[in-house]
């Protein structure tokens, strides 16, 4: 076949991510997958969401009506939760941690409108991931300096720096893995139940919906930025 | 020495099956979060949802082993990397 990983599909039992269309680039083979078409609507939803909540607060009014409403209810909450965990240092970071925090739960609870979830492919968790690393190193160079940097990597003895290394670099890791592993096992599970219960399965699916899209989604959603937020507070320091 | 290809997709399911015992720790341990988190709500019900969010992230933190090992079933099972 020729095709990565978990490109492959199964007779009847349908979670695989699938190729739309491919192309050459370079003597590669580049597949346009379900990932991305879900990804543009995802993105879709996002950029519609967005205009139309610019829009509502150009006229913003004293008493809020129902959209306004719902959209300051939306950043009066992500607001709350930066500057709980980070404290002073939040009006920096309360703008991308809103940002991936919305893109990561519309991607999870999309799955309720028959989409394959785009964070249940290991290609979109991981650049997640590798933006949370750069941003942690970025702001331990910025506020403990080199030296600190250096200090902090060889903790308590010099040759304790491979393990240190280790765990900085486990940390992009075990982030996308959680998301991916946990988004991906609710996809694995849903698909089971439609394909060996098809005859049976008429209103409990829509429980096991709201378990694993919406209550896994948003559990798995608030960890991600969570741990974020922790670990580039971790980075910035006390001084 | 050859092995023909259902033995080895028979013993990859075997090992599937045996990656998700992995789950047994993270079952275990989410139970103790939950029930410290019940005894400290008894202890200070005031303190309800900070304690509720505390919970919830350690036991999504907690929950990553047993995820590692369904990933490795996966692998095994869809991908079959030694076929």
């Amino acid at each position: 076949m020729g095709q990565g990983i978990l490109l492959s599909s199964e007779a009847n039992l349908d979670f695989m991510v699938h190729g739309v269309f491919s192309y050459e680039l370079f003597g590669q083979t580049v597949w346009i997958t379900t990932t991305h078409v879900c990804l543009l609507i995802v993105l879709l939803v996002l950029c519609i969401f967005a205009f139309a909540a610019g829009a509502a607060m150009k006229r913003a009014t004293l008493v809020p009506g129902t959209f306004q409403n719902i959209v300051e209810l939306m950043v009066e909450m992500l607001d709350h939760m930066v500057s709980g965990t980070m404290g002073r240092h939040a009006s920096k970071f309360v703008n991308y941690i809103g940002t991936i925090f919305i893109f990561i739960f519309i991607s999870n609870i999309s799955g309720l409108l028959g989409l394959r979830p785009p964070t249940a492919d290991y290609g979109v968790t991981l650049p997640l991931g590798v933006a949370t690393f750069v941003i942690i190193f970025f702001n331990k160079i910025k506020h403990q300096k080199v030296s600190g940097f250096l200090k902090g990597l060889c903790d308590p003895w010099p040759f304790w720096a491979p393990i240190n290394i280790i765990g900085d670099v486990a940390v992009p890791i075990s982030l996308s893995l959680r998301l991916f592993a946990n988004v991906l096992s609710g996809t694995v599970m849903l698909a089971l139940v439609y394909a060996l219960l098809a005859k049976i399965a008429y209103v409990w699916p829509a429980v096991l919906h709201v378990y694993f899209d919406l209550f896994s989604g948003a559990i798995q959603t608030y960890v991600f930025c969570m741990l974020t937020m922790t670990y580039v507070a971790d980075a910035i320091g006390d001084n | 020495m050859e092995f023909n290809e259902s033995f080895i997709l028979g013993c990859s399911a075997i090992g599937a099956g045996l990656a998700v015992i992995a789950g047994i720790g993270p079952g275990v341990g989410q139970g103790i979060a939950a029930g410290h988190a019940a005894a400290a709500v008894g202890r200070n019900p005031g303190a309800r949802g900070d304690i509720t969010g505390t919970m919830l992230l350690g036991q999504a933190v907690a929950e990553t082993t047993g995820l590692y090992g369904l990933l490795i079933a996966m692998l095994l099972l869809f991908v079959k990397p030694l076929v």
